[in-house]
């Protein structure tokens, strides 16, 4: 290893006061303190926009601040780059991960590093070295996998041995457990304990209450680009840090009053589809949801959920298997026609599917009914229509944006899934399809969707909700499916959830396996 | 992609169009100032050449008409291309579409024998089905196969400037011309009227400040121009939206294949009387339409200003050749010039960039 990855003092304290940091109308970091010292996570929990993202880029070099000043052990530093920071001691993992998939552990991990052997590879010794690491730490990983062999989770432990291997003792982590099964969150943990005991500090990013207050050690709350408070975890409950990050009360837990449900309004019978790359994503899906009815499906990112959401959205044309709406079959059907049906659906990636960056919210707000009254006469729009009727969902969906004519592409991530939400839900569903519908949203934009998709199936909607947060899964819905490699694993009640086993099946066990192992 | 620490650059939320308008300007004048190294290398002084080239184009009446003649063509790909490039239509065949243009309206004006001024509306009838004709043969294969449109519009371009030659050199060769490869010359009844003694053939000029018109608000104001810009900004929401990428793409080239048809008809039926050459007919106008349309930033209205700028560059080639004895090529230098400009310039729309101060 070169002598550059050696010699990396040992950060004790990372000190930042004063931190600002504006961008155009925006003060993203407003005198913002913060420290962390080796030996302790420190988390930073705020909503979107809070300044959490702006002060990780700042302590990690991606962004000069305008003011302030950042201290380690004492003495001031400052970064032009990552690569200051990387010499400091400092690593960071993003949430996305930046490995090649056809390169083995040890390559990745060796990637943009110098040789101990000058022009030639020295895998065989990162290999060790990555073996020693991976035992200190708890990080199980075979250095001659390659990484599309990888689960995610291990993907992730890759990405941690990427940074620990460079030398760094404060570890920026961002998310990092956002795409983890609940198994994975324990060990995951048992990891940082590890790490901590070894003398590394750590920052922790996330917005799951409950595991902000088992892992970490303090809190600091951002709202607004200001620090509100920095409290220990001993003393935090998950009431008062919403309280903190939102600057009001927040229901936590949704209301899941009684409904009557009706008739099976989509039905999917021995579904198969291929993924992108040919291969099967879906290999026989069975289900069906009643009107009034949440049927959750969930699963570990990248088992189907997103090519099952396609298919029935008439995106992706399954290879076996039949969709049903109402008992009519729409199999293949295009996705105009399953408008006409009743389908509204929240997609997945709402820039890429679901809106068009460049046009004005009025614009993104009549995207699926453009063509029909009130918006349209012959061949015209009807603008003073469209007018209205924007200004009237803006109103009842309650979207934070200047105007009707503001593009979309300046509205916050939380408003641009109101807008969505809005466009879907007052073409009055009769079956709905929300993927991942509040994925990087904000405590009091989540409180919202969820209040939204709740009295959605009071209003006798069927809804398939598909997503990888599983909380919200076991908040919302009736009945929980879950998905593993293109399969359904179970479906279990509302009543008889058991999160144990609900983790279990995500891993792969079969629902019996599962109850067995988790009775 | 770290910037030096003296430079700011931030991402615009929207460029206003007084920024565009400014930022294209100052593209020209970028691509003018460039140029004047070609001009100095001559020994010319380029003050002096802009000045000719001015006059030339814009001092007298001929200058003037020769200009505007030029602007036709120009206007009418132009419009037609600001709707494909709306609907990310890469169109690179707007010269092939003004050659089927010409050949349709040529053989209605030699054969079909129709009376007065039904010959001419025929003519510029069949001038449009033939250039949308041609324009849809592309759309079909990128809206159905996945064929490259910038591939395949080029190409289909060389297909075109070869039947125009066969049909001159063979069935079409006229009896009264000997050895030269035209067609015979049209009827009376098939030749454009001119305003006064200019070679303004001002009912092509007319249909070409309609199109822009009526494609300003179809853009603007219909359910399809609605349409083509979602299929434009993003062809996945379309997708999800239920519009038909199919559809869209067949009506934008349906449009921009007829308009370029129409500048065809416009330049046998008012300027040559008869059909020739490929390189006659189309002096590269459909390629210059390209550098027109997105120097218009595709608003359709906006062409008529780039097109009557471009007919100024065209004619000032005519007194580069004349008066400095330089070679005509000059021309596709600037033009080369203004697209190079023009595309760095759409960094500047999208960042501002200034300069830090401590």
């Amino acid at each position: 290893m070169s002598k550059q990855f050696i010699e990396q003092i040992q950060v004790k304290e990372l000190v930042a006061r004063g931190i600002v940091k504006r961008f155009p109308g925006v003060l993203a970091s407003d005198h913002v303190d913060f420290d962390v010292h080796s030996g302790e996570i420190h988390t930073l929990l705020g909503e979107n926009g809070a300044g959490k993202s702006t002060l990780m880029k700042i302590l990690y070099g991606m962004y000069r601040p305008d003011a302030g000043e950042i201290a380690i052990n004492g003495d001031r530093v400052r970064f032009h780059s990552p690569l200051d920071a990387i010499r400091h001691g400092i690593g960071m993992v993003h949430q996305h991960f930046m490995l090649v998939p056809t390169f083995t552990v040890a390559e990745n991990v060796a990637l943009g590093l110098p040789s101990s052997r000058r022009v030639l590879l020295d895998l065989d010794v990162v290999s060790k070295r990555i073996e020693e690491l991976a035992k200190t730490y708890g990080l199980q990983v075979d250095p001659a996998a390659k990484v599309w062999q990888l689960s995610v989770g291990e993907q992730q432990r890759v990405e941690i041995l990427k940074v620990l291997y460079r030398g760094a003792s404060l570890l920026i982590l961002d998310e990092p457990t956002a795409v983890l099964t609940p198994q994975e969150v324990d060990e995951f943990s048992e990891t940082l304990r590890r790490m901590i005991d070894e003398g590394h500090a750590i920052v922790f990013i996330s917005h799951k209450l409950h595991e902000v207050l088992a892992l970490s050690d303090r809190i600091t709350v951002l709202r607004s680009g200001r620090v509100v408070d920095t409290v220990p975890a001993v003393d935090a409950t998950k009431a008062g840090l919403a309280r903190l990050m939102v600057g009001r009360e927040v229901i936590l837990q949704v209301d899941h009053p009684e409904v009557a449900q009706g008739d099976v309004r989509l039905a999917v019978h021995g579904l198969s589809a291929n993924g992108n790359s040919g291969l099967p994503a879906l290999r026989g899906v069975d289900l069906e949801v009643r009107a009034g009815e949440i049927l959750g499906l969930a699963g570990v990112s990248g088992n189907g959920q997103k090519e099952l959401a396609e298919v029935i959205a008439g995106m992706r044309r399954p290879t076996g298997g039949r969709v049903l709406f109402d008992g009519t079959d729409v199999t293949g059907a295009l996705p105009g026609k399953l408008l006409d049906h009743g389908l509204s659906y929240i997609p997945e990636e709402r820039m890429v599917d679901g809106t068009v960056r460049d046009f004005s919210v009025a614009e993104n707000l009549i995207l699926k009914d453009h063509h029909r009254k009130p918006y349209a006469h012959w061949v015209f729009m009807d603008s003073a229509k469209i007018a209205s009727e924007s200004d009237r969902l803006i109103e009842a969906f309650d979207i934070r944006t200047p105007s009707r004519q503001t593009p979309l592409k300046s509205l916050s991530g939380g408003n641009i899934q109101k807008l969505i939400l809005a466009r879907e839900l007052s073409r009055d569903p009769s079956v709905l399809v929300a993927a991942q519908p509040t994925r990087g949203l904000d405590v009091s934009a989540t409180e919202y969707v969820h209040r939204r998709l709740i009295e959605q199936r009071s209003a006798g909607t069927a809804t398939l909700l598909i997503s990888e947060d599983l909380d919200e899964i076991l908040n919302l819905s009736d009945r929980i499916a879950v998905i593993y490699e293109g399969r359904i694993m179970g479906i279990v009640d509302r009543e008889d959830v058991d999160v144990e086993r609900i983790g279990l099946m995500m891993a792969g066990v079969s629902e019996q396996a599962a109850g067995n192992a988790s009775a | 992609m770290t910037a030096p620490n003296w430079l700011k650059i931030e991402r615009r939320p929207v460029a206003s169009g007084r920024t565009v308008f400014i930022i294209s300007v100052l593209a020209i004048l970028a691509a003018l100032l460039v140029a004047a190294i070609f001009f100095a290398a001559y020994g010319i002084s380029p003050i002096y050449a802009y000045y000719l080239i001015l006059r030339g184009a814009l001092g007298n009446m001929h200058g003037f008409s020769e200009t505007i003649r030029r602007m036709i063509p120009l206007l009418l790909c132009g419009v037609g291309l600001t709707v494909a490039f709306r609907a990310l239509f890469w169109n690179i065949g707007a010269e092939g579409q003004i050659l089927m243009g010409a050949i349709a309206a040529s053989g209605v004006a030699l054969f079909s024998g129709l009376p007065g001024p039904l010959l001419l509306i025929a003519m510029f009838i069949a001038g449009f089905l033939a250039g949308a004709a041609w324009g849809l043969i592309p759309a079909a294969l990128k809206a159905k196969l996945g064929l490259n449109d910038v591939i395949t519009t080029l190409m289909l371009n060389y297909v075109a400037m070869y039947v125009v030659l066969w049909l001159v050199h063979g069935p079409w060769k006229g009896a009264s011309m000997r050895g030269y490869a035209y067609t015979d010359m049209f009827p009376n009844a098939a030749q454009l009227p001119m305003i006064g003694s200019t070679s303004i053939h001002w009912p092509t000029l007319m249909l070409g400040f309609i199109a822009a018109v009526v494609m300003y608000i179809l853009v603007n104001r219909t359910r399809s121009g609605f349409e083509i810009r979602v299929v434009g900004e993003n062809p996945e929401a379309s997708r999800f939206a239920g519009i038909s990428q199919f559809k869209t793409t067949m009506l934008v080239m349906f449009i921009s294949g007829g308009l370029a048809g129409f500048a065809g008809v416009g330049e046998v039926a008012g300027i040559y009387h008869r059909l020739l050459d490929p390189s006659q007919i189309s002096m590269g106008y459909g390629f210059t339409a390209i550098i027109v349309a997105w120097l218009a930033r595709k608003n359709p209205l906006a062409v008529i200003v780039t097109s009557f700028f471009f007919g100024i560059l065209m004619a000032g080639g005519d007194v580069i050749k004349i008066q400095l004895r330089l070679p005509f090529q000059l021309i596709n230098v600037f033009n080369g010039l203004i697209m190079f400009f023009l595309i760095g310039s759409e960094l500047l729309i999208r960042y501002k960039i200034s300069i830090r101060r401590r």
